[in-house]
């Protein structure tokens, strides 16, 4: 409740200030009037101004809101969707039911509606250069840079297929459909030509499935339906921002000859393509001065956002889709840049993408339901409801033809329910609202395709988004065996399926093996010796263990359960007739079900159905890999240990997760010069792992440091371990010319 | 990929060999035996008794070259550092144990047809199979999957799960939230179900038994594996 009185206060100071700032304009615009006036002095008392007035004493208390003006609003409207945003969280049960996208929209209308009756005006966010220069890089930013790459390229023709074809076949058959309607006089919109329904198509047929990825990722669909909406969303981006600007161009035009649909066709290669160029170049020079960078890590991450944003900037200049440029350059990037710089700078990367890339969509989605309130609109029943008619119903029909055609070249095919997911999940959202709102003045309905858009993001992101949570679950829920299942079940069935999945991963990937063979031969042999400061033999381990920012590791650690990743091996004996003269426990059947509870919450899930990837308003969620990690970390060095001795390459391995060969008891005196392998706490409380350049690296030598069996207790040891594993201190290190490790 | 196959024979001898282990478990022939006489259509001559291949040509070229890419000794066997390079294998819970089992019982390293042998396990039932009366049972059959799962389990291949090897794969597959005592319980719950016996140990007949209901041959097939 707090929060809401405080966003109360909030709203009343900004309604206040907006009406205090024209009081203050009305009173220095008076002012100026007068000659000579200083215009940094808005007290009421300028003595040298007029020479008649009364002497006056030295203002004590001044107020120059006119100054402040502008950053201070823009501060305020961000945070004012920011406690919205805390609210939502606070009352957690609210957003399972109900998306964030609503709950922000309906707290704009609110405060659209309060300052609708102020009379007040809201900022202008929504003209062309605000949302396309500022708003629009940093969502797309964010999803370029999280995409996850490898079941992306899986799946890119898919993706690529519903994305282009898809959007295509919705804009033209929902264009064609209400050019068809247009022609009935009794609904009064005979004004819309062919052109003009085909811009507005376009832009209503853009998917924003922000709501539908939430929903996924609770109940779990798979992988494939998953990557194939996030990508859609992504690229339909780019497809309908071409599309837009092509018939913008082509509305311009009295008559419309097939040399320019012939033209069009071109330039939507011509600029799809020029922007996956542009990107990919943008990415490389980004890689490449990251690899200077290591003198300067205060400034690495700024690299990031100052190339992908030239990208978009340069692909803008020249009227290519700036989206694919950016989407390019994030992905070509994030491999190599977070190869090259040190931890925390990779952490504060991701906390400032995915910090802009929130306040940009919710500000959006917040000024949606103001803008609602306070614009100009136009209603015509007939127009809208047939939008959103034709809207469904061609997405429904497109998806089902599109599944058709592809599904031969698939090989997962997508049965019905992911269908209908794809289909129902479409919600209409940020890109669709702007580009409406970007529309050239010269279309003379502009204030209706307003309004439908309007109504269409509405009604699809409210009604489809609300319902599609309990749709998915029942169609779900009808196809997995709800009976009660007894623990042996529960228990078995989860190792089964994470065996399958383990066999899964190790067979590898399927589809576009031959290309991605030639391009990691072309990247192991030319890109990482140019673009990387360190280039070691891939170790995926290793990337592994980074990108899973294993500082954690610490905590996780000095658990009791640091060291149960027990190897076969080690099995204890144990002696089985006492297993069999120990009295049988009773169980009740609410003993049963709490066990059935605990295994549900607690069991991991297998690699396919967590949803790692992103949750688009949420860092991705590494913690059951961390977990899983550490505790396999055990074995990992052991088995790592036997085969350092046949092939050095490993031993790069064995460096980096710590381990050594025997060596006596007693522990490594902790100045050993060389083959220390240290853990430290840096100051800015994030570990980095630092590697004294070795003397003879490339064979096991002796003097590496031992871990943790000293005392030959493995389960007690999580102490001892901390103490061999993590060296000394950062400061000795450093001065020794270190080098850095990145782990 | 042609470069890097061995040739076209070798693969259709590990083939031959695999679908021979498949149907008649006996022990193997050394993997450069010479062919017999006949190796113009090696594969069609051992299909007069199954319908189906084990495994079809190009789903081995492809993991062949899966197995030369792991394989980065490149000594024609894959050891056990091999196969924990793999990052999604060192972020699955039972990593271990399903390394453990591509490898026979004692040795460190597992060649193509260890591999494949393995491999053979997940391939789905096709219906036709079911109904045909091999002279032996196939790898991917229901009993041997669930062998293969009992497997996992069972490290001292006494042909028991006791409660200690129940705990361990237990502790493997859940959160740092559960305490010793909780996981206790589950484990005694678990083999209270299954056992009828009375040996306080769940046998391979019993594993059998309690998992008569659950679609093992979905549960346990890759899809692309036919």
């Amino acid at each position: 409740m707090g929060t809401f009185a405080l966003h109360a206060l909030l709203l009343l100071a900004l309604c206040c200030s907006a009406g205090k700032c024209e009081l203050q304009e009305s009173e220095t615009s008076a002012q100026t009037d007068s000659p000579g006036v200083d215009p940094f002095m808005s007290g009421p008392d300028e003595p040298q101004a007029s020479p008649v007035e009364d002497r006056a004493n030295l203002p004590v208390f001044t107020m120059d809101y006119p100054r402040i003006q502008v950053p201070f609003e823009f501060t305020m409207w961000v945070l004012l969707a920011s406690f919205a945003k805390i609210g939502f969280n606070i009352y957690h049960k609210i957003t399972i039911w109900i998306p964030e996208s609503c709950l922000l929209i309906s707290i704009g209308l609110i405060v659209g509606a309060i300052m609708h009756s102020v009379k007040e005006e809201p900022p202008a966010v929504l003209n062309s250069n605000v949302f396309f220069l500022y708003m629009l890089p940093l969502i797309v930013l964010d999803s370029g840079y999280f995409m996850p790459t490898r079941p992306f390229f899986e799946n890119v023709g898919t993706v690529l297929w519903y994305a282009v074809v898809g959007t295509l076949w919705n804009s033209i058959g929902i264009g064609i459909s209400l050019f068809a309607i247009c022609q009935f006089e009794v609904f009064g919109v005979q004004d819309i030509n062919l052109q003009e329904n085909l811009l507005f198509a376009s832009i209503v047929s853009t998917v924003d499935p922000v709501a539908a990825l939430n929903v996924f990722d609770d109940i779990g669909v798979n992988e494939q339906t998953y990557i194939i909406i996030f990508g859609e969303g992504l690229f339909n981006d780019a497809v309908t921002v071409v599309l837009y600007n092509m018939f913008t161009f082509l509305a311009a035009l009295p008559v419309v000859e097939s040399t320019d649909v012939f033209l069009g066709t071109a330039q939507f290669l011509v600029v799809a393509a020029g922007g996956v160029l542009f990107g990919l170049v943008f990415g490389f020079v980004a890689a490449f001065t990251t690899r200077f960078t290591h003198g300067v890590r205060q400034i690495e991450p700024l690299f990031v956002f100052l190339y992908s944003y030239l990208a978009y900037l340069v692909a803008e200049c020249f009227a290519i889709s700036s989206v694919m440029a950016l989407i390019t350059c994030a992905i070509t990037m994030k491999y190599y840049v977070e190869e090259n710089v040190s931890q925390s700078s990779c952490t504060t990367i991701r906390h400032v993408v995915k910090m802009l890339a929130t306040i940009s969509e919710t500000l959006i989605f917040f000024f949606l339901g103001v803008v609602t309130i306070t614009t100009e609109h136009e209603w015509n029943w007939a127009y809208i409801l047939f939008t959103l008619l034709f809207a469904f119903v061609w997405r429904g029909i497109g998806m089902l033809v599109l599944t058709q055609i592809i599904n031969p070249f698939r090989t997962v095919p997508l049965n019905f329910t992911d269908q209908f997911g794809l289909a129902y999940g479409g919600l209409r959202g940020a890109i669709c609202f702007a580009l409406v709102f970007t529309l050239p003045d010269s279309i003379n309905r502009k204030d209706l395709f307003v309004t439908a858009s309007i109504a269409v993001i509405t009604f699809t992101v409210f009604i489809q988004g609300i319902s599609i949570r309990p749709i998915l679950e029942y169609m779900n829920i009808r196809k997995t065996n709800k009976d009660v299942d007894t623990i042996n079940v529960e228990i078995h069935t989860r190792t089964m399926e994470h065996v399958l999945s383990g066999v899964e991963d190790l067979c590898g990937q399927w589809s576009h093996y031959y290309w991605k063979d030639k391009f990691k031969k072309f990247n192991d042999r030319v890109l990482r010796r140019i673009l990387l400061r360190h280039n070691r033999a891939e170790s995926s381990i290793v990337s592994l263990y980074k990108r899973l920012e294993l500082q954690s590791a610490i905590g996780l650690l000095d658990s009791p359960m640091g060291d149960l990743g027990a190897a076969p091996s080690l099995l204890p004996l144990h002696d089985e007739r006492k297993e069999a003269t120990r009295p049988k426990k009773k169980f009740l059947a609410a003993d049963v079900r709490k066990m059935h509870h605990i295994l549900s919450k607690n069991m991991y899930n297998i690699r396919q159905k967590t949803m790692a990837y992103t949750n688009k308003y949420d860092l991705p969620d590494d913690s059951q890999n961390r977990e899983i990690l550490i505790c396999r970390h055990a074995s990992v060095r052991r088995s790592l240990r036997a085969a350092s001795f046949r092939q050095p390459v490993s031993f790069f391995i064995l460096f980096i997760v710590g381990w050594t060969p025997s060596r006596g008891p007693g522990g490594p005196p902790p100045d050993r010069p060389h083959h220390l392998l240290g853990r430290t706490l840096g100051t800015t409380g994030v570990p980095e792992v630092r590697r004294v350049r070795a003397s003879g690296a490339g064979r096991p030598q002796g003097g590496v440091i031992r871990i943790g069996r000293t005392k030959g207790n493995r389960r007690t040891g999580t102490e001892e371990n901390t103490r061999h594993y993590y060296g000394t201190p950062r400061g000795g290190a450093e001065a020794q010319g270190v080098d850095d490790w990145k782990y | 990929l042609a470069k890097s196959c061995p040739g076209q024979e070798t693969v259709t001898l590990y083939l031959r060999g695999v679908a021979l282990r498949g149907r008649r478990p006996r022990p193997a022939p050394p993997s450069t035996s010479p062919p017999p006489a006949s190796t113009s259509h090696p594969i069609k001559q051992e299909d007069n008794l199954t319908e189906t291949r084990l495994v079809s040509h190009s789903q081995i070229t492809r993991l062949y070259s899966r197995f030369t890419s792991l394989d980065k000794g490149e000594n024609g066997t894959l050891s056990r550092e091999d196969f924990q390079r793999i990052p999604e294998l060192a972020i699955n819970p039972l990593g271990d144990r399903i390394i453990n089992a591509f490898f026979p019982e004692g040795e460190d390293q597992v060649n193509f047809r260890g591999f494949m042998r393995i491999l053979a396990h997940f391939r789905p039932i096709e219906d036709n199979e079911k109904k045909s009366v091999a002279v032996s049972e196939p790898l991917n059959s229901r009993t041997n999957k669930l062998l293969f799962a009992f497997r996992l389990y069972d490290l001292d291949r006494d042909d028991k799960i006791s409660r200690e090897e129940l705990l361990q794969v237990l502790r493997m597959m859940v959160g740092v939230n559960i305490s010793d005592d909780q996981l206790g319980s589950i484990a005694d719950r678990t083999i209270q179900e299954a056992d009828t016996n009375g040996d306080n140990s769940i046998s391979f007949n019993e594993f059998i038994k309690v998992l008569e209901k659950v679609d093992v041959e979905q549960k346990m097939s890759i899809r692309f594996l036919h």
